[in-house]
């Protein structure tokens, strides 16, 4: 930990000896870094935009238009990451004939850097995902699925840690609860486990271990449940839990037309979103961190 | 040599001056991009797309059986050819299966009417018909239901007052829409025996507001869902002529 900053500090050091005084000059000025998240979910196959006939959606949607999307945000900003909370199987006959192969390949050319999984990502049961996996150049995160007796062993990650421009993000998945929505002969083994103290792991891993500048849930619990605010949630996950900076949601298809502030466990505020379904939006939340220390002491604002 | 030694020398008094001074969260935005018409797409995507969507497009565009007439959901008042059309295919298509899983034959099948989708055309069908009658995954599953059960079934298609398909059950209503009988391949309904009725999960799982599948003996899954059985069944014949029959009927007078 200690020596990563020094590398990093260190090459700073080295651009800025190049300038020459100026350099030196300029170091009491504020720096400024900005990540940017982006983020689909519940995409469910839908590869071609809907045609003009469509009742609903008109028009809407497409992977290709979502590759140009991405392509200027990142050229705006190359610190960025593309997330996806699952679901990514099921809804077009892309999927029936293709079995997810095509919408894998097409994620690993949009470059995202990972993807927990939903449940009609067994779809096709562990063995038709597992059977895909060689498609995806992405990392898929679940926390909370226990997939040691599977074929998927070993090829899920908790936690990935990304470091953009010597930021820390710190990305960890959730999945729901298989059972009652999945035919057990479809997810076999998987367990799942809690995902409230799952995450009470995770945040406490991401914060204190891996020393984590951002942290990133991504969730495919469901956006909340009205006549059942028992079932865990992505707000009462929210509510339960500290340290959590973002939770990218799914499952649910809500379409929030901007992201919802709640206050955690310690009384702080952090963002819950979710982009609906099908391709239809892609969800971007630019994180600003700047040195200037006077105005960290009067928080963080958050602007939506 | 000695420059290295600067370049270091210069490292290490800024991380003296620089450590305190970190990277503080000052702001989030946060907004969602609607993906429309006016994004042109990336090329080289909708290049790569094209041969898997060729591929699609022709094979639901490839024909794989005849229909005689035109068939719709609408066409009928109890019972519809269209609705009978797909029960019967799911009892030829499932019954082979079930009867070599489980040593039994299916006694009757349910689907619902409001999982009617589309119609069937008259003249070529294709695959893509079969996925727009049936966009839906779900699979057959055999419920074996006790006679008690099935007359709970009974009474909610006597209330229901619509042209939810079955197959191998023969239901009349009198003109208030009361059971004056019913049979299950002809045979009257035993309140002791077991039946094994096929359905789809969804209607399964309380869709429709089919509570009567629960409580129930033993569940089957036949991991077949019921478009391809549908897909299977066109492949096999070369014309399809359903009609509408006295299954399912009311008496008026």
């Amino acid at each position: 930990m200690k020596r990563r900053d020094f590398i990093q500090q260190a090459t700073a050091g080295a651009a800025l000896a190049t300038l020459g005084g100026y350099g030196l000059q300029s170091f009491s000025a504020v720096r400024k870094k900005k990540i940017t998240i982006l983020h689909t979910n519940d995409v469910h196959s839908h590869i071609t935009p809907f045609g003009p006939e469509d009742g609903r959606n008109a028009n809407k949607g497409g992977v290709a238009r979502r590759a140009a999307l991405i392509d200027t945000i990142r050229k705006e900003n190359p610190n960025s990451l593309l997330l996806d909370a699952g679901d990514i199987f099921q809804g077009t006959p892309y999927f029936n004939y293709y079995g997810g192969e095509l919408e894998f390949k097409l994620m690993s050319k949009l470059k995202y850097d990972a993807a927990t999984i939903g449940n009609h990502d067994f779809d096709n049961g562990i063995n038709g995902l597992f059977t895909q996996l060689p498609h995806a150049e992405f990392d898929f995160l679940s926390a909370n699925y226990d997939f040691s007796n599977t074929v998927m062993d070993t090829h899920t990650k908790p936690y990935k840690v990304f470091i953009k421009e010597g930021i820390k993000i710190g990305v960890f998945g959730l999945g729901i609860e298989l059972k009652g929505l999945v035919d057990p002969m479809m997810f076999k083994e998987t367990k799942y486990l809690d995902p409230i103290e799952i995450t009470q792991d995770m945040t406490r891993i991401l914060k204190t271990e891996e020393q984590c500048d951002l942290i990133i849930c991504l969730s495919h619990l469901g956006y909340h449940y009205k006549n059942t605010p028992d079932k865990v949630s992505d707000l009462s996950l929210a509510a339960a839990t500290s340290d959590i900076d973002l939770i990218i949601g799914g499952h649910t298809h809500t379409f929030l037309p901007k992201p919802t502030i709640v206050k955690n466990k310690d009384g702080h505020n952090m963002l819950v979103n979710q982009v609906g379904c099908y391709g239809i939006y892609l969800g971007q939340i630019d994180f600003y961190f700047d040195t200037n220390n006077n105005k960290s002491a009067n928080g963080t604002s958050i602007i939506v | 040599m000695r420059f290295t030694h600067l370049i270091f020398l210069l490292n290490f008094l800024m991380i003296i001056s620089c450590k305190e001074e970190p990277y503080n969260l000052t702001r989030i935005e946060g907004k969602r991009i609607e993906i429309n018409d006016s994004i042109s797409p990336k090329q080289d995507i909708e290049t790569f797309i094209e041969p898997y969507k060729n591929h699609i497009e022709k094979d639901l565009d490839s024909v794989i059986a005849y229909a005689m007439d035109t068939y719709t959901k609408s066409n009928g008042e109890l019972n519809t050819a269209i609705g009978n059309f797909m029960v019967d295919v799911v009892y030829e298509q499932a019954n082979p299966i079930f009867n070599s899983r489980a040593g039994k034959d299916i006694d009757m099948v349910l689907l619902n009417h409001g999982g009617i989708r589309s119609i069937i055309p008259k003249g070529n069908l294709r695959i893509r018909n079969v996925f727009e009658l049936m966009p839906f995954e779900n699979k057959i599953v055999v419920v074996a239901l006790k006679g008690k059960q099935i007359d709970s079934m009974i009474t909610y298609l006597s209330k229901a007052k619509r042209a939810h398909p079955f197959s191998k059950l023969k239901l009349t209503l009198d003109k208030n829409f009361e059971p004056i009988s019913a049979s299950i391949k002809g045979k009257t309904i035993d309140v002791n025996k077991t039946y094994y009725v096929a359905t789809s999960d969804y209607l399964y799982n309380n869709g429709d507001n089919m509570r009567f599948f629960r409580p129930n003996d033993s569940l089957y899954d036949l991991n077949y869902k019921i478009r391809n059985a549908l897909i299977d069944y066109l492949k096999k014949v070369d014309t399809i002529n359903p009609v509408i029959d006295d299954r399912f009927i009311q008496i008026k007078k």
